[in-house]
Parts: C-alpha cells; sequence; structure tokens
C-alpha cells in the first residue's frame, strides 16, 4: 500500500488545484460560530474542528431537496406534460475532512437505497477524503454501534493528522487513482508506522457492536417496553435529530407548480412530524407522539438491524448534542439492550 | 452548587410529592437533569417516588406551558376532533411555572387550551437562565463536559480547562430583557417574589434592526435564517403553537414550500413570528430549542414592541384583559392599516 504524505500549510493549496475538476467541500467555521460544511472557495484557512461539522454528509448524496424530475403544464409547449430528467451527475465532488461516523453512514445509507438511482449517481461523483479520529468527543460512541474512530468504511482515501503533515491513506480504487495522480510524495517510513500505529491502538480498543444483541430481542418485548413514555414525555417531537442524523434518510414528495413549469421533489421527512405516516382516509397509524418517538429509536436499533444487519445509526452523537430536551439515544440504546 | 437553586429544588420536590401523594394533581412537569451539560429534560412525574427526579436550575430554558395542554388531554377519556369536551370534573395536573410560562398559561386558559381549576400553578421568580451557545462561546468552542453552577458564577470545565464565567454574562438575551421575572397567576409560591425589574431599554435588540436601511434589514433577515434545516423546533418548543395542523403542514392548499429553498424558509419565519403578535411572552424558547444559532426570537421581540407600542399591551400580565389581537374596540388605532387613501397618496 502506498501512503502519501502533504504538509498541512500546502494542503489548501493542494485542493485549490483540483478545484478546476471537482467541487470542494470541508468543514469550516461559520459566521454563526460553528463548524459546518463550506465550499472551498470560502475556505481561507485550513483549519479541521474538533469533533464532526455541524451538519452530515447526507446533504451531498441526498439533498434537500431532489428535483426527481421536471415537467411543462403549458399545452402551448410541445414537451408539455413530458417528464424531464434532472442533471444528478454534476460536477465530481471531494468532501475532506469527513469523520468515519460521517463516511460509515454512507455504507449503511447504500443498503436500503441500493437501487436508488439518484442516490447511486450521486454517490459515483464523490470522493470522500477522511480524517481518521485521534480521540473521541464525549458524544461520540461509534465503536458501540459497529464503527471505529479509526474505520476506512465509506471513505476513499483516509487521512491522519501527524503534527506538521497529513498522511494519506487510498482506501478504495477511486481514492488510489487520485492519489497516484496528484503528484503527492511518497509518505516517510516512520509517517506510515505512526499510520498503523493509530489504527492498531484504537482497534485494541473494546468494540462492543451491540447490533446482534439487538437483533436476538423479542420485537413486540421492545415495542411494549415501558421507558418509551417517559422518553416521549418530553420530545417536542422537533426534527432536529432526524435533520442532522447522517443515517435518517426518510423522505416525502410533492410536486411543485408554478407557471405552466413543475418539477416533483423529493425532500427530507422526518417520523417525527405527525404527517410522516398519514394515510389519505385521515388514519394514521403514528397518531401520537409516544408512537412516533418509539418509531425513530425502533427503526435504528431494531428494524434496520433486523432486516439488513447493521444498526442504523453511526455513534457521531450530533443528535445527543442537539436535542433541545436532551433526549439521549445512548440511554436508549442501554434501555433496549436491558430488555 | 448554587445554594439559591439547592433551596427551591428541595422545596419543590417537596411540594410536589405532597400533591402527588394526595391526589391533588395526577402528574406534575417540571425538569429532571438531561445527559449532557447545561441541557435540562421536560419531565412528567406521575408519582411521588418520581417526584424525587425533579430539579431546578439555571439551564431550564424550554416553556413547559408548552407541555400543558398534551398532559391535561391525557387525562381525559378519548374523543374525535369534532367531540365535545368531556363533562364533569377531570384530574388535575401541577405545573412549575416561572413568569413568561406562568404568562403563557394566562394565554392558553384565554385562548381555551387550558382550563384554570384543572391545573396547580407552583410559581418560581425566576432569576434568568442561561444560554449554553454564549458559554460555548466563552470557552471558544472547545467542548464542555462538566459545568457547575454557583449562586453567581459558573464553572466550566472540559479536556484540559476549567474557566470561571460570571452567571449574568451568559444569561439569555430574552431572560436580559425581561422585566416581569414573576409569576403572574400561580397557586404555591416557591421562593420570594422579586416584583417587576427596572430596565433601560428592554427593546434595544429589535431597536438596532429597525435602524438598518430597509435592504440591510432584508440582508440581516435573510442571513440570521441561512442556516434554518426546517427541523421545526422553534415552532414546536413554543406554548403557542397548538394548531392541529400547521400552516406549513397543510398540503391542501400548500401555503409554503417544504425544502429549504430561501423563499420558503423565509415565509416560514414571517409567518410563524407573525401567529405570536399580541401572544408571544418572550420566553426564548424558540431560540434555545434552535439547533443552528437563529436569532428568531427578535421577529417576535419585534411584534411585542409593536403591539406594546399599539395597545400598551402585555400578554399574560391578566386574566380579565382580552388579548388585542382578538378583540375589537373602537378605539383601536388603525393607522398602521394600509387604506386605500395611503396607498393612494404613495402612489
Amino acid at each position: 500500500m502506498k501512503d502519501f504524505t502533504i504538509n498541512k500549510p500546502q494542503f489548501l493549496d493542494f485542493l485549490n488545484r483540483l478545484k478546476d475538476s471537482f467541487d470542494i467541500y470541508g468543514p469550516s467555521k461559520t459566521q454563526k460560530g460553528f463548524y459546518d460544511w463550506t465550499p472551498i472557495e470560502q475556505i481561507d484557512e485550513f483549519k479541521i474542528g474538533d469533533g464532526i461539522p455541524k451538519s452530515s454528509i447526507k446533504t451531498f448524496l441526498f439533498p434537500q431537496p431532489e428535483t426527481l424530475f421536471e415537467f411543462s403544464t403549458n399545452s402551448k409547449d410541445p414537451a408539455a406534460y413530458r417528464l424531464k430528467e434532472p442533471d444528478v451527475k454534476g460536477k465530481k465532488t471531494i468532501l475532506f475532512g469527513v469523520r468515519p461516523c460521517d463516511a460509515r453512514s454512507i455504507v449503511l445509507n447504500s443498503m436500503p437505497y441500493v437501487e436508488d438511482v439518484y442516490f447511486q449517481k450521486r454517490l459515483e461523483q464523490i470522493f470522500v477524503f477522511g480524517l481518521l479520529c485521534k480521540e473521541g468527543c464525549s458524544t461520540c460512541f461509534c465503536n458501540w454501534v459497529g464503527g471505529s474512530p479509526v474505520g476506512t468504511d465509506g471513505m476513499d482515501v483516509a487521512a491522519i493528522d501527524l503534527e506538521n503533515v497529513y498522511v494519506l491513506r487510498a482506501v478504495s480504487q477511486k481514492g488510489e487513482e487520485l492519489l497516484e495522480n496528484a503528484g503527492l510524495s511518497e509518505a516517510k517510513k516512520e509517517e506510515k508506522e505512526a499510520f498503523n500505529e493509530l489504527v492498531e491502538k484504537s482497534s485494541r480498543q473494546t468494540q462492543k457492536d451491540t447490533s446482534n444483541i439487538l437483533k436476538s430481542k423479542d420485537l413486540f418485548d421492545l415495542y411494549n417496553a415501558p421507558f418509551w413514555q417517559e422518553l416521549s414525555d418530553a420530545c417536542i417531537n422537533c426534527g432536529t435529530c432526524t435533520f442532522l442524523c447522517p443515517t435518517c434518510y426518510c423522505f416525502d414528495i410533492q410536486d411543485e407548480v408554478l407557471k405552466g413549469k413543475g418539477r416533483r421533489i423529493r425532500y427530507w421527512d422526518s417520523c417525527m412530524f405527525p404527517l410522516f405516516t398519514l394515510h389519505a382516509s385521515g388514519h394514521n397509524p403514528r397518531g401520537d407522539k409516544l408512537k412516533r418517538v418509539r418509531n425513530r429509536f425502533m427503526h435504528k436499533l431494531k428494524y434496520f438491524p433486523d432486516r439488513f444487519g447493521p444498526i442504523s445509526c453511526v455513534g457521531c452523537g450530533r443528535c445527543i448534542k442537539e436535542c433541545p430536551v436532551s433526549i439521549d439515544i445512548r440511554q436508549v440504546l442501554r434501555q433496549m439492550l436491558e430488555i | 452548587m448554587s445554594t439559591i437553586n439547592q433551596r427551591i429544588e428541595q422545596e419543590l420536590i417537596g411540594v410536589a410529592k405532597e400533591l402527588l401523594a394526595s391526589k391533588k394533581v395526577e402528574a406534575l412537569i417540571g425538569y429532571k437533569r438531561g445527559t449532557m451539560p447545561m441541557t435540562m429534560t421536560p419531565f412528567v412525574a406521575r408519582s411521588s417516588e418520581e417526584a424525587e427526579k425533579l430539579c431546578w436550575n439555571s439551564f431550564c430554558v424550554l416553556n413547559l406551558a408548552n407541555y400543558l395542554p398534551q398532559v391535561l388531554r391525557s387525562f381525559e377519556p378519548p374523543r374525535r376532533p369534532n367531540d365535545p369536551p368531556p363533562k364533569g370534573p377531570l384530574p388535575k395536573v401541577g405545573i412549575v411555572v416561572t413568569g413568561c410560562w406562568s404568562r403563557n398559561i394566562v394565554v392558553q386558559i384565554q385562548e381555551n387550551q387550558v382550563e384554570r381549576d384543572r391545573i396547580v400553578i407552583i410559581g418560581i421568580s425566576s432569576r434568568g437562565m442561561i444560554d449554553k451557545k454564549k458559554v460555548h462561546e466563552r470557552v471558544g468552542g472547545k467542548e464542555v463536559t462538566n459545568v457547575e453552577e454557583e449562586d453567581n458564577r459558573l464553572i466550566v470545565k472540559g479536556p484540559g480547562f476549567s474557566k470561571e464565567i460570571n452567571r449574568w454574562d451568559v444569561i439569555r438575551d430574552n431572560c436580559k430583557s425581561c422585566i416581569h421575572p414573576d409569576p403572574s397567576i400561580y397557586d404555591i409560591l416557591i421562593g420570594d417574589l422579586k416584583g417587576d425589574r427596572q430596565i433601560s431599554n428592554r427593546f434595544s435588540q429589535v431597536e438596532e434592526i429597525e435602524s438598518k436601511d430597509i435592504d440591510e434589514r432584508w440582508q440581516w433577515f435573510m442571513d440570521e435564517i441561512s442556516s434554518c434545516i426546517r427541523c421545526y423546533a422553534c415552532r414546536n418548543a413554543c406554548p403557542l403553537c397548538y394548531c392541529p395542523t400547521c400552516f406549513v403542514d397543510d398540503s391542501r392548499p400548500q401555503w409554503v414550500g417544504k425544502s429549504k429553498e430561501q423563499v420558503d424558509t423565509a415565509l416560514f419565519h414571517i409567518l410563524r413570528a407573525y401567529h405570536c403578535a399580541g401572544r408571544c411572552t418572550d420566553c426564548g424558547s424558540c431560540e434555545s430549542a434552535c439547533p443552528m444559532g437563529i436569532k428568531m426570537r427578535i421577529l417576535t421581540k419585534k411584534l411585542q414592541k409593536d403591539v406594546f407600542e399599539l395597545y400598551g399591551f402585555e400578554p399574560g400580565l391578566n386574566l380579565d384583559e382580552p388579548l388585542p389581537l382578538s378583540t375589537y374596540r373602537l378605539e383601536d388605532p388603525q393607522d398602521f392599516i394600509l387604506t386605500d387613501i395611503k396607498m393612494g397618496d404613495k402612489k
């Protein structure tokens, strides 16, 4: 395996050189004072903050909104009422500074979206430059849910942060081709060793993937568990957790028509919202808050593992940090494991 | 630990246990500790044992009145939307309130969302609640793992640092500009009343925006909402937002687009604010709940200012004083209405 190295002050220049062929985004401090995904044109200083950016990378694969097709309702238009495919492909995009939790969300979301042409087309265009974690935040729990702070799932290039340099390692064919042709110098022996050492050190830490325990639980025991009441008492049913979550991928669809021009869009939906499962008949199988709150956790921690294997959570901790009422998915997970 | 909060907390737990044990209330809405520093979890105690979990500190930022109608409803027999309300005495619910929360309960009573005789209100005069975003700013955005609150200062700790912060420096903007910290309505009082606060200009934040020219104001607004993710935490944290179907959720007709397009986001924030005119008590729940740091509270504060200047009215101070925007009086001011003549003048 060939590793490359680049001095930190040159890293932004390196990315800027790729600007003609790629749209490039990285975590940068916004006007509001937090780190979030920012186009490279607006990044003056290359500084990846501690922890994760405010929003997840799902915006790039699952945009808010995604135009599914366009149409004209003007009968004089020769193409009236014909569906026009949108340009999904667009320019190739590099996301740099992606943490292992966020990168792994791509792998998890690809499972239900395996046949989704929009998601898959966007995925082809995206290059994930990951940055492995040397230490976690107090809200990180990737190793409870099958991830690792040094995991490279979903990445094309994995980087580690040594004091003055980044050591880059290709972890996919796409990444390999990109690095080989980028004119970078090869990593020194001790840099390679530092990379391997970080990976080994983190891998030695206890991994407690809880998906198998959850899969072994009886679905209705979990469904009827007593703790949902207290949990849902506090919930205000906003969409903060679902919209910041890298693995919440539910959507709703709507036609927007204005002055004879129309488009069908899909946009993020949240199981917290009362409209989420409202039927045309007026019946809503998840008509009250408890049922909606329960669905969020049951989907991630039970239905998804039962169907696809892993837990649909990467342990990034965004929902824990931002929940206005401090609902903590780690606590819910613990409670579910105790049932 | 703050001795003031400790005293309040102890007394609160005692009162709550008594109310629940004697079945004077079936449930009591308060706060329990959250798992994150500086974040509290609203909590419904249903037994005197559960009341032990109640706590009180300066991080109780969400307005508990928001939970009141739904907790009351949970003790009513199920009924369909158009059925009449159930007859006979129904179980009571207790609730912990500060000044602004109590004023919201007054509005809820006036708007027929809550019945006065079904609630037992435990009043606490507010010392102002803390804005955790301000605390994060003070420590340069570093991760905070522990915060100890004393009477007048906070000790904020994280990996490799410990910092002392003056409590008042990180109090929320709405609390700093609040003149009514005492509950306007209560059955049981914990601690003392403080009386109205003297503030030189409680609308200074609004006036700063008003002093900009129209383009700058629009720019300020668009910048402010640019990070909105349409999670509706502001709406859902608000005790005034109780419509069975919110205008943003309506699809026939569809009033506002559903995605993150700027024009839709702008429309959502403007309409949400207008719905609160003459009803908002500036409790700051919306701003505290926002994950993206949007200062949408300034919009409702502007409307609060307008209603105060036009009608001399502040919501929730007096149960017998009708809400100005749902009442008509001949002497109501009308000069803000754009009449044909005025519009003609402009041409």
